[in-house]
């Protein structure tokens, strides 16, 4: 188990966006995350994350308890995430907000980065060639020293997936990686989900609306509808329950004939 | 050196199969003494082992192999299929795009005397069973995991190729299916072989003769099945010389290979010259990045489709009418100055005083920014060939002062055969025969060619063969003429001229690539073989149109509604119009209709290359050109779209037909 979720509880004023949410992650999984707008699957990546800590409940990863901890030390401990609404530098180009992926691993001293070439240029080398790999794996080669203002909204988030994946997760979190995506993009996006896991290793927390790439891609998946978990397990199975359909499609109604 | 061919005498050729007659064929021992392209490699890297041979992008960083490494990973990977029992005779299909280890494996597998056989990356899966039958392709080398995906695919239906090789191994790790290998394990199991087998890496230099395949390409096909062209090596070795006599190629030159590997020019440049003249091979990070790549490299000789030169020219265009007021001026003065020079030069007249100083002026400020703008400030020669160049295009480049040169040649013959030579350009020929190629027109105006570098026959089909070298000499198909001067004027395919009811003679690739220069058009296919007038099938350029509507205020949502606005309609015939009065009044186009969809090579319109299909544009459009002829004003079209997961679907719209009055 990479990362379980107690009782998760959170609540924004008067709003319960969580209500006792209670999940495992296998390791090597992708997870999937499901629910209609507003159900409380971009908080419960927030709780884990240390964005929005839950109010009661517990979250562990690998074992060690991180409810409460903040942002950047989730991101140190091995947890990357991309974002709903694409959080890219702008005025940046592509090649450098994906090396900020890389930031948690970098330790430069300023002594080091005064004599840069002595020192810094090494470590600076090797940090590259860890970005251009995956530069090479996510096929961003043509639009590298470009400024991210002028890539198109699909790469984007392919930019995005580079940035969480240079970090070397271990768990990668995905908030609506295809949101916006035309069919092929969707394709590509998935096909990088899939090999992402198989080369590198990861797990897979997947947060979509597509149901088609859910069924596809997850290996299990929750169900949340206004904070309550209402079905988990496989795809198909947690998909047929009575209640996601109602969920998704309000109450079935009987036809005559 | 060539006997005077546009006055020589014609032979019969009689086209009945007339026998191969070896007697007449001063070539039939030509260049066996020329060793082959894998005993050159091998001197290369003795007489020049530490220069670099290739380099190749990859994550970011120009990567290089010297000639010693290229040897060295040639002769691994032959040892290992050798191993593996990969036999002369056997064919391996190359698949993928440009590759270091895709170019070493073709030399590996001509080592051992088998079908080094490139296929383009894009092949349909039908036409990829053919090349592996025809070439009996046991085993195969792929660039990554989606052509792996394919030949697996391939496996399933056609039993081979047995043994599939990847290059990069990205999405492979978890294949389980037998026969797959990656290439860094056969290096090194080829490696360890001749390392315990001392004798073994000479053995493999010397395996292969002359007369052995060096690659086998497979031809367009417009018409009918593809067919396997064998180039043996002493053809390809010999074909690099010629261009090398003909100044044309220069040892040391550095070239950029990203056209496809399956076409003949990018074997006889890169692989054959590459290594006769021990160029150094830069091959892109990507096919989108090549633009980018060039200007790192700057080659100092260039090769690009006239499209290409096309596409480049409106580069410029947009770039400079997007820079600053002062970069515009300076453009919009001298660039047309140095059009105008172009032009006096190419008509053989010496430009004044004024015009030469205002020339050098404009290339320190504008000519030669340009040049180095586009990776082209080293590239003193420029090629292209394919199809005729728009003139404009050709104008632009040489004035902005690239020696930009056309070149004319077919597969059967390693692309080359006639060039144009500098200070020898002339608009409307490919230049005079290259040294060491006699051409020579027989009497229904096909050329005929006669050189060292001209091929033995087509692979498993001997009418074929006896057919195309009838005689001794190699039956192009292209009908054309010697002009005065002794250039090669090339019009179109003999069996291409067709006549009007009124035996008007014409040749329909002519007029449709007048059509073409318009960037307005991208397609066209005129129509016109016994009947009364010409008209044609238009395929308009979404992009120039699609930027003319929007400066315009023409809205549209689609390629097909685009194609029907009448303002378009306007704006083609316009262009049709220009092209008609180039043409005799007899062959004007009286009618044309844009088509709502693009030719397509996955719709069988068009080949790979992007040549028309003529029988199936004439099949599937025909309610359409009969409504040409019956005076109809508008006709009911559905057309048939095959969507890139291989379903397909029907369009149906209604089409206008335009009239030119």
């Amino acid at each position: 188990m990479i990362l379980e979720c107690c009782d998760l509880e959170r609540s924004f004023g008067g709003l319960r966006a969580l209500k006792g949410v209670t999940l495992g992650i296998e390791k090597g999984e992708i997870f999937g995350l499901v629910g209609p707008n507003g159900s409380g699957k971009t908080t419960i990546v927030n709780s884990i994350t240390g964005f929005y800590p839950p109010d009661s409940g517990k979250i562990l990863f690998e074992g060690k308890d991180i409810t409460g901890i903040r942002p950047h030390d989730v991101a140190r401990l091995g947890i990357a995430r991309t974002f709903q609404n694409l959080a890219l530098f702008r005025g940046m180009s592509v090649l450098d907000n994906i090396m900020m992926g890389r930031h948690i691993h970098m330790r430069p001293s300023a002594l080091a980065s005064l004599f840069y070439w002595v020192w810094a240029e090494r470590d600076e080398i090797r940090q590259r060639e860890l970005v251009e790999d995956t530069i090479d794996f996510l096929q961003l080669q043509d639009v590298r020293d470009l400024p991210i203002e002028v890539v198109p909204l699909g790469l984007q988030k392919r930019i995005e997936l580079a940035r969480a994946l240079v970090s070397e997760p271990r768990l990668l979190i995905l908030d609506e990686p295809m949101a916006g995506m035309n069919q092929e993009e969707k394709e590509y996006m998935a096909r990088f989900i899939l090999d992402a896991r198989e080369e590198r290793g990861l797990t897979v927390l997947l947060i979509e609306h597509h149901m088609d790439v859910v069924a596809a891609l997850c290996d299990r998946m929750t169900v949340l509808s206004y904070g309550e978990q209402i079905a988990d397990g496989k795809p198909a199975e947690a998909l047929s329950n009575p209640r996601v359909i109602e969920a998704y499609l309000g109450t079935k109604r009987r036809h005559a004939a | 050196m060539r006997p005077d061919a546009n006055t020589a005498e014609v032979i019969d050729v009689g086209g009945d199969g007339a026998a191969l007659d070896p007697a007449a064929v001063p070539r039939v021992d030509a260049g066996l003494d020329a060793g082959t392209l894998v005993s050159l490699l091998a001197q290369n890297a003795k007489t020049h082992g530490a220069t670099v041979a290739v380099r190749e992008r990859d994550r970011g960083i120009w990567r290089e192999f010297t000639w010693s490494d290229v040897l060295s990973e040639v002769l691994a990977f032959a040892a290992a299929l050798d191993a593996m029992g990969f036999r002369s005779g056997d064919g391996l299909l190359v698949i993928g795009d440009n590759r270091p280890r895709l170019y070493f494996g073709m030399l590996s597998a001509a080592a051992l005397r088998g079908y080094p056989a490139p296929v383009y990356p894009d092949v349909p899966p039908d036409d990829l069973e053919y090349y592996a039958g025809n070439s009996r392709a046991r085993f195969a080398l792929a660039e990554d995991q989606e052509q792996v995906d394919k030949l697996l695919e391939l496996r399933s239906r056609a039993k081979l190729p047995e043994v599939i090789v990847y290059d990069d191994p990205r999405g492979l790790a978890n294949y389980t299916e037998p026969g797959l290998l990656s290439w860094e394990d056969l290096i090194r199991k080829g490696k360890e072989r001749l390392a315990r087998e001392p004798g073994l890496s000479d053995d493999l230099i010397n395996r292969a003769k002359p007369t052995d395949a060096a690659v086998l390409l497979h031809s367009s096909g417009t018409t009918g099945k593809p067919k396997g062209v064998v180039l043996q090596h002493r053809r390809v070795i010999a074909a690099a010389r010629n261009a090398e006599a003909a100044d044309y190629f220069r040892a040391g030159d550095e070239l950029m290979a990203y056209l496809p590997m399956a076409w003949v020019g990018d074997f006889v440049f890169t692989v054959s010259s590459g290594i006769a003249l021990r160029f150094t091979i830069n091959i892109p990070e990507r096919q989108e990045t090549v633009l980018h790549n060039l200007r790192e490299v700057a080659p100092t000789v260039y090769f690009a489709s006239p499209r290409s030169w096309d596409a480049m020219l409106t580069h410029v265009q947009v770039g400079i009418a997007e820079s600053t007021w002062l970069k515009r001026r300076l453009y919009n003065w001298f660039m047309p100055l140095a059009i105008e020079l172009e032009r006096e030069r190419l008509a053989g007249r010496t430009p004044g005083l004024f015009s030469r100083i205002a020339y050098a002026i404009g290339d320190v400020l504008i000519y030669a920014p340009l040049r180095d703008y586009l990776g082209l400030s080293r590239a003193k020669r420029a090629y292209t060939a394919g199809e005729a160049i728009g003139e404009d295009t050709f104008l632009f480049f040489r004035a902005l002062g690239l020696d930009l040169k056309q070149f004319y040649g077919q597969t059967e013959n390693c692309a080359l055969t006639a060039a144009q030579s500098s200070g020898e350009v002339k608009l409307n020929t490919v230049g005079k025969p290259l040294p060491g190629v006699e051409v020579k027109i027989d009497d229904n105006g096909e050329i005929l060619i006669r050189a060292d570098s001209v091929f033995d026959g087509f692979l498993n089909d001997e009418a074929a063969t006896q057919k195309s070298l009838a005689g001794g000499w190699l039956h192009t198909g292209d009908a054309g003429y010697m002009d005065d001067d002794g250039h090669l004027v090339v019009l179109g395919r003999v069996g291409e001229v067709v006549y009007t009811k009124g035996g008007e003679r014409y040749i329909p690739t002519y007029i449709e690539n007048r059509l073409k220069f318009s960037q307005y058009i991208k397609d066209a296919a005129i129509i016109g073989a016994g009947r009364d007038y010409l008209t044609a099938l238009v395929c308009i350029d979404m992009n120039a149109v699609g930027h003319w509507a929007e400066v315009n205020g023409v809205t549209y949502t689609s390629y097909a509604e685009l194609s029907q606005r009448p303002e378009v309609y306007k704006l083609i015939s316009g262009v049709v119009r220009h092209v008609n009065e180039l043409l005799p009044a007899a062959l004007a186009i009286r009618k044309f209709v844009n088509l709502p969809k693009e030719f397509d090579p996955d719709d069988g319109e068009v080949t790979r290359t992007r040549k028309l299909r003529r029988n199936v544009i004439d099949e599937r459009y025909a309610p359409i050109i009969t409504a040409l002829y019956d005076g109809f004003e508008t006709v009911e079209h559905e057309s048939l779209i095959t969507y890139e997961t291989g379903a397909t679907g029907t369009l149906k719209r209604r089409l206008a037909i335009y009239e030119l009055k």
